[in-house]
């Protein structure tokens, strides 16, 4: 049992709405005891309703696994890098420390570490994750690359991805515009200005430092 | 006497809301079987399996075969299935009790229908049929909609029935009719893959119809350009091509603005309009006043955005418009509605692939609800309560003689003033939360004191409720089968999962025990929904709404049918058993029972028909003394008036209490800060809740969603105008002002989040 290679996760975050029914969905799996193993967060709501969904990337070399002093986490033939072995996890944290995308959570009351596993109960016997399967938008979709490529012909997957001098490339994909598009409305002003506003609007992170934990600052287009 | 009997907190402390459990492991317990079913909340619909243990349901899988959302669900959908074996259910009937804790008694489901079937009679007999009043909802499915409807005229001989439709679907309706004459969405939604552009009025489609966002998207990754027409920037707007941040109630002068543009600039189809349709003149002689000056003064769109929009929308090959509550619960409802279908019909899009029109229904059964009786002036089939020939037909269909019909009622709100007026003594309701969902809803609670008795069918305690002297245990959707009909206008199986617990019956049970009890059976004794549906083809037959041709079988089949669904072809009269329903309408060439092939429109001579879409200012506008605009809506995680979300644990953890959204500009005139309490407050009352500071609002207009009770519930401040024609309440904006609040509220210490 195994996930297919060709089946393959593509997250596109200007579709997110926030709703949180991947949250909320993801709470109903028995295998992390109801917690959800997806964050969604708003980047900044003051100024803008933008909302990023953010499911374990999956890495080829996944960084989790690399600081793990008790190689409590495995990558699966398929790809698929899994929750931590809990006989194994120690709970030190260094997973959750070290993983560029912020993914994996350590449950103290359980001493273990759990993250997204693609909903492995569901992957390796043919269905989709619940969280791609429900997400109204559709920012989170499961599929086939051909299935994309008629479904989104604007989007194009990107999956290597820059955090300062390391390179990661995941095996879920984050779709980005082929081509320009119209710029986020993100102040009401804005649009009520007569004349449009020629200054680039950028939204302003919660907190300048951690910057470099947008795992879409440095996605490449 | 209808005054809540002890104390509200020791209500809520007896009967809640309280949060269902979070059932852990759920996922692991396998079901003895799935469920297809839908989902009990939003107009979507959206298909669901239902896992189903014993006589509960423990899950939902997702049904992806279905092809309207295809396994996608919202939150309210994933979580719906705790809104059964809930600690608040209501599993015995209750009586008015001020001596027991909680103000409510249990008694048995017998006595209460015979308590009720005695009160009602005694204040029949001294004050006439009509002393007695119903209300219903769109929540509830066809079936019961329609025997409730003919409950009210045949059983009760009242005329005063109407339903929470009224603050939802009603603006739509009366223009489509008058424009089309016929009120249903033109299109599926899958026509709107490969559009060009897509204009969205006044619908937070993201958190109102989730599912339909994808839809959307899909379009636009097709090439579509997407018009959003809203004050406030909700996730569809966010990544739109052009927003229109319109000032509350002013969307009739921002759609003739655009007209005339259009018409400036030779942007219409006059082929379209001259073959097809009828009045375009007066529109274009009303429309020559909308300068783009005017236009863009009056609405508070810049210039710009206005002629983009004109160009956009004129000059496209194809397109869709939707609108939803955004411009419809307004004084001016009507004639923002009819503005809307003008752009449609000048544009000449409409009866074709990738070409359409609709509003985006807000409840389960906004569009079955409307159709089959329960609104105060319709008898089945979208029939006319005044017209004869239409009662005589539904009087043949019922058995009765046809001056036994009462004739129209009055609208919802209506009915409360005729309540205050001493005119309604009593009232039966089911399916409806006025207490919450009306505006100005302090005077709604001063007339369910006064009233003489009233009895509620619940399935949990809801704060209208709590005024009732007998409340009957009803049924939750997945309690019960029966058919619904969704957005697009497509008929849906609704199948029951579990029976009801206790003393609880399902609601056409409760009904037709009443009907008994007051010794007047008499088309009151089905045996099953199946067989009231069986009624409801005979009754819609003929009508615009006609269901003649649905089955059970074929709904289940082919996975819905869109009306109209013939039995006998309305053209040569054969009998047509495989008819396939009417996913789009308005074809070329296609027949209709009332232009009998004279065109493809409902009226005799075949022709749409342009209307005059004046622009009023809104009642209680902003102004010295409440300057700002107070605009209401909906949060995605909630529904309605939260009588059954405010009572699902992780629903009400993702946004606990409402919040008062206001632009940094307006918060920092204020000295507002985001998080504090804020007061808002109108010449109805006021309310504080937690502020929250975004750029996603117009700086004029603040907003605070509607779905919570007492204290925090915005309907305290609505206004009570109505649209003259729709009698729908003007939810969407009056005059309000914002101040810091003086501290904490009280309601902090004494009510949990949801109560």
């Amino acid at each position: 049992m195994s996930v297919p290679a060709q089946l393959e996760f593509f997250v596109d975050p200007s579709r997110c709405i926030g709703c949180k029914a991947c949250m909320q969905a993801c709470t109903e799996c028995d295998t992390h005891k109801g917690e959800s193993m997806i964050h969604l967060e708003y980047v900044d709501r003051a100024h803008s309703v933008q909302t990023v969904p953010v499911v374990c990337m999956h890495c080829e070399q996944p960084t989790c696994a690399e600081v793990c002093p008790a190689d409590a986490i495995k990558r699966t033939g398929d790809g698929v890098v899994q929750s931590a072995r809990k006989p194994r996890c120690i709970a030190c944290g260094n997973c959750v420390m070290a993983c560029p995308f912020g993914v994996p959570e350590l449950y103290i009351d359980r001493q273990t570490m759990m993250k997204c596993d693609m909903c492995y109960d569901r992957t390796s016997v043919g269905k989709k994750p619940m969280c791609a399967t429900v997400c109204p938008s559709q920012a989170l979709f499961f599929g086939t690359r051909e299935e994309l490529a008629t479904l989104r012909p604007q989007s194009r997957p990107t999956s290597v991805f820059r955090f300062g001098d390391q390179t990661i490339t995941t095996r879920v994909k984050v779709l980005v515009p082929r081509g320009p598009t119209p710029p986020p409305q993100l102040d009401v002003t804005a649009a009520m200005a007569d004349q449009p506003q020629r200054r680039a609007l950028r939204l302003p992170m919660h907190d300048a430092a951690h910057d470099t934990l947008d795992p879409f600052a440095e996605v490449e287009i | 006497m209808s005054k809540l009997p002890v104390d509200e907190l020791a209500t809520i402390h007896a009967f809640g809301p309280h949060l269902s459990g979070r059932v852990r492991g759920s996922s692991s317990t396998e079901p003895d079987r799935l469920v297809k079913t839908h989902c009990c909340f939003c107009g979507q619909q959206c298909g669901i399996q239902l896992k189903v243990r014993q006589n509960e349901v423990i899950g939902f899988e997702p049904w992806e075969e279905f092809p309207f959302n295809r396994g996608m669900l919202c939150p309210k959908g994933v979580k719906r299935y705790l809104q059964g074996s809930h600690p608040d259910r209501l599993v015995n009937a209750l009586e008015r009790d001020p001596a027991a804790t909680g103000g409510f008694s249990s008694i048995p489901y017998a006595e209460a229908i015979a308590k009720t079937a005695q009160a009602i009679a005694r204040i029949q007999e001294r004050h006439g049929p009509g002393s007695v009043a119903v209300l219903g909802g769109a929540s509830l499915t066809t079936e019961k909609t329609y025997l409730l409807g003919k409950f009210a005229r045949v059983c009760l001989k009242t005329p005063f029935i109407d339903y929470n439709g009224r603050l939802c679907m009603v603006s739509a309706g009366a223009g489509n009719k008058k424009a089309f004459g016929i009120d249903r969405t033109t299109n599926p939604w899958s026509d709107m893959v490969g559009t060009e552009v897509i204009w969205v009025a006044g619908s937070n489609v993201a958190e109102c119809s989730p599912i339909t966002t994808d839809y959307i998207w899909q379009a636009r990754e097709h090439g579509a350009k997407v018009i959003v027409q809203d004050p406030r920037i909700t996730p569809i707007a966010r990544t739109c091509d052009v927003f229109v941040p319109v000032k509350p109630g002013r969307d009739a002068a921002m759609f003739a603005g655009v007209l005339q543009l259009m018409i400036d600039n030779g942007w219409i189809d006059r082929d379209f309009v001259d073959s097809q349709t009828v009045g375009f003149d007066a529109v274009a002689a009303y429309c020559a006043q909308w300068t783009l000056a005017r236009t863009s003064s009056v609405t508070g769109v810049p210039q710009r955005t206005i002629r983009q929009v004109a160009e956009l929308w004129g000059t496209a090959k194809s397109s869709f418009l939707f609108h939803a509550r955004g411009i419809e619960h307004h004084s001016n409802g009507v004639q923002n509605v009819l503005g809307a279908i003008n752009l449609v019909l000048a544009s000449g899009r409409i009866g074709k692939p990738k070409c359409g029109y609709g509003t985006i229904v807000g409840q389960a059964n906004g569009q079955g609800g409307r159709e089959h009786g329960q609104k105060c002036d319709q008898l089945p089939g979208l029939r006319d309560i005044s017209n004869p020939d239409h009662r005589r037909y539904i009087a043949g269909v019922w058995g009765v003689a046809e001056p036994e019909i009462p004739g129209p009622g009055v609208d919802a709100y209506e009915l409360f003033r005729k309540i205050d007026r001493g005119e309604i003594k009593a009232l039966l309701s089911i399916c409806f939360n006025p207490k919450i969902s009306l505006p100005d809803s302090e005077f709604v609670t001063r007339c369910l004191d006064k009233l003489e008795f009233f009895a509620a069918i619940d399935i949990f305690l809801s704060e209208t409720a709590r005024h009732a002297d007998v409340v009957l245990p009803g049924s939750l959707q997945e309690e019960d089968e029966g058919t619904v009909t969704q957005v697009e206008g497509r008929v849906i199986k609704i199948n029951k999962a579990v029976d009801c617990p206790g003393d609880a019956r399902q609601d056409w049970r409760v009904i037709q025990d009443l009907a008994q009890a007051l010794g007047r059976p008499h088309g009151f004794t089905f045996e099953s929904p199946r067989a009231i549906f069986e009624e409801l083809r005979v009754a819609s037959k003929g009508g615009i709404a006609d269901y003649s041709g649905i089955t059970y079988e074929k709904l289940e089949r082919q996975m819905g049918v869109f009306w109209p669904c013939y039995a006998t072809d309305p053209q040569t009269g054969a009998p047509t058993p495989q008819h396939e329903g009417t996913p789009r309408l308005f074809e070329p060439g296609s027949y209709n029972p009332i232009a009998k092939g004279a065109g493809r429109f409902y009226f005799p001579d075949g022709k749409a028909r342009f209307n005059v879409a004046d622009y009023r200012d809104p009642v209680d506008d902003a102004s010295d003394d409440y300057p700002i605009y107070l605009t209401t809506g909906r949060v995605v995680s909630q529904f309605l008036s939260g009588a059954q979300t405010r009572r699902i644990g992780p629903l009400v953890e993702q946004y606990p209490e409402p919040r008062l959204e206001l632009h940094p500009k307006l918060a920092d005139k204020l000295g507002i800060e985001d998080g504090a309490f804020a007061t808002c407050e109108t010449r109805r009352g006021s309310i504080t809740v937690r502020a929250q500071v975004v750029t996603t609002i117009r700086p004029d207009t603040v907003f605070i969603p509607y779905h919570w009770a007492g204290p925090k519930s915005v309907n305290r401040l609505t206004v009570a105008a109505q649209d003259p024609i729709s009698k729908i309440p003007q939810y969407k904006v009056c005059g309000c002002r914002v101040r810091r609040a003086d501290g904490v509220p009280d309601y902090v210490a004494t009510r949990e989040a949801q109560q």
